[in-house]
């Protein structure tokens, strides 16, 4: 479960810190562990095209190595692409097997960025979290 | 009396638990997560296997053979369960589904009817939810106060702070006998005492004490105690309730039905006898029995040997752990604490420490242990815990503190 790219992004996270003035903030958790996840995303002026990610983040390090890895994807994606992932694109991004109680570790980071995203399109969220 | 400890044979004791002998990707299991569930003897097992083979029936409402079979054993398991514990009877013993149910039903049917504004119920900072949930949400419903017993540096109860804060007001005092994260053993007679001073219930979560040294409800003081079959060799699904019988004659019954009356007509019923009275529908007939069976297992065991060998287990990996400055164990120093040891590596989540040690077959309990505010007085989110029981041996707390060398590494 801990290959090399997960430890790697794990002890230096990619992208880790705030935006000054971002487009999308949304940050969740995942009670049980503890594990939190707060994304920041700039937008283009299509107001579509991702152009910055960055997070900040606290647990284990599947969810914040997920966090790393993934704010390097979702960089030029579209809101609808994001909002199109599912939990097989965030196993294939790690490139391990979970097990059941670690994959809600992996895919915070994910549903973070699905439920900011959901936000900045004037949908409801009530709370963000992993079960 | 006590008696003098003597080593265990965990050799021997070793082959009546069969699941010990698993192996996964040739390595074999060491199960170090007794505080969440105990393994299972082969008497236990057969006790179960030979109720549904040979005397499976509905109790207490059958006239034929096997409902008397099954009546007396369900019965005669309430009166081992007692003599376990030092209780007077039967009439003392109530079986429930786990310690939290016994909770909430001394919480439903003495709290709700008993508490109101102005009344205080006095907790410890370092309550299993089982308890701290229960009592909280009671006093919600009731407008009584909950206050919680802070504890100290080093993991125990504030003794000073306890007799502040138990007074006239309060009506119960509930609390933990031995921690299940920070292994600490309460003194819980002395509360007891406390309480009693000030016309307060006593009530011991004695989850983690039961199953590991001998206990005796009258020596303690309590006037309710509880505890889980499935953490002291027995099944899942049956948990004991024990309660002064003079205080379970007065409360009202938690759960109405079947089997806890005596006689019912259209307008009205009456309540059956102790203990049956809170025992609503058919009761936990296999699992009562087999918990008999487990008490007679850990009496031939010996309780004061089982209490012995736990403690040089945490002491000793207690010691082997905190030989790296990078490893943080929560509570009361080595040689004074029940059979567990919770702990977090510098830089390591205890939920990826969990899963490494997983990978050398070392079972583990990570995460918050059903103690969230205890872990925020002690500033971590988790925890990795290690907790011993009579099959456990130093060899396997070698593997622990092996697998704990491995993340090391890795994570460094």
């Amino acid at each position: 479960m801990y290959r090399q790219q997960i430890l790697d992004h794990y002890k230096n996270p990619r992208n880790y810190g705030e935006l000054e003035d971002p487009d999308i903030e949304h940050v969740g958790e995942n009670p049980m562990c503890g594990d939190t996840i707060k994304m920041f995303v700039e937008l283009a002026d299509d107001d579509d095209t991702i152009e910055r990610v960055s997070f900040i983040g606290d647990g284990c390090a599947i969810s914040q190595a997920s966090a790393s890895m993934l704010s390097g994807e979702l960089r030029g994606e579209s809101l609808s692409a994001v909002q199109e992932m599912d939990r097989d694109d965030i196993i294939d991004m790690l490139g391990v097997d979970l097990s059941p109680m670690r994959i809600k570790c992996a895919v915070l980071a994910e549903k973070v960025a699905q439920d900011g995203v959901a936000i900045h399109k004037g949908e409801d969220v009530e709370v963000t979290k992993t079960e | 009396m006590s008696q003098q400890a003597q080593p265990l044979d965990v050799e021997r004791l070793r082959e009546d638990f069969p699941i010990l002998q698993r192996e996964f990707d040739g390595t074999q299991l060491v199960y170090l997560d007794n505080a969440a569930t105990s393994q299972t003897p082969e008497p236990v097992i057969d006790a179960i296997g030979d109720y549904y083979r040979e005397y499976n029936a509905n109790v207490h409402r059958g006239i034929h053979q096997l409902s008397q079979e099954a009546s007396v054993a369900y019965e005669e398991a309430h009166d081992r369960v007692a003599e376990f514990i030092g209780a007077d009877g039967r009439e003392e013993i109530v079986f429930t589904k786990n310690t939290t149910e016994s909770m909430n039903l001394v919480a439903y049917a003495w709290g709700l009817n008993e508490l109101g504004p102005g009344d205080e119920v006095v907790l410890t900072e370092m309550e299993h939810h089982a308890s701290l949930v229960t009592w909280q949400q009671i006093a919600k419903r009731t407008g009584a106060d909950c206050r919680y017993i802070p504890i100290t540096d080093e993991g125990r109860l504030d003794m000073d702070a306890a007799r502040e804060l138990i007074t006239d007001d309060t009506a119960m005092v509930s609390a933990v006998h031995v921690s299940n994260t920070l292994g600490t053993i309460n003194p819980v007679g002395e509360l007891a005492d406390i309480a009693h001073d000030h016309g307060a219930y006593m009530f011991v979560d004695a989850a983690q004490s039961v199953p590991n040294r001998p206990v005796d409800v009258e020596a303690l003081g309590a006037d309710f105690l509880a505890f889980s079959g499935h953490k002291m060799c027995g099944p899942t699904g049956i948990g004991v309730l024990y309660g002064k019988q003079q205080i379970l004659e007065e409360m009202e019954p938690y759960l109405y039905g079947g089997e806890m009356i005596l006689k019912v007509t259209f307008e009205d019923s009456t309540w059956n006898e102790l203990p049956w009275k809170y025992e609503a529908g058919t009761p936990l007939i296999s699992q009562g029995i087999a918990l008999a069976e487990a008490c007679d297992y850990l009496d031939d065991v010996g309780m004061e040997n089982v209490e012995r060998h736990e403690a040089e287990l945490a002491e000793y990996a207690h010691a082997r752990l905190t030989e790296h400055d990078d490893v943080e164990v929560y509570g009361p120093p080595g040689d004074d604490r029940g059979g567990l040891v919770a702990f977090n590596l510098d830089g390591v989540h205890a939920h990826d420490l969990s899963s490494i040690l997983n990978d050398s077959a070392v079972a583990i309990r990570a995460g918050d242990h059903c103690t969230q505010p205890l872990h925020e007085v002690l500033g971590a989110t988790a925890s990795a815990r290690a907790s011993f029981y009579l099959y456990n041996t130093r060899e396997e707390v070698d593997r622990l503190v092996e697998a704990v060398d491995d993340a090391r590494q890795l994570f460094a």
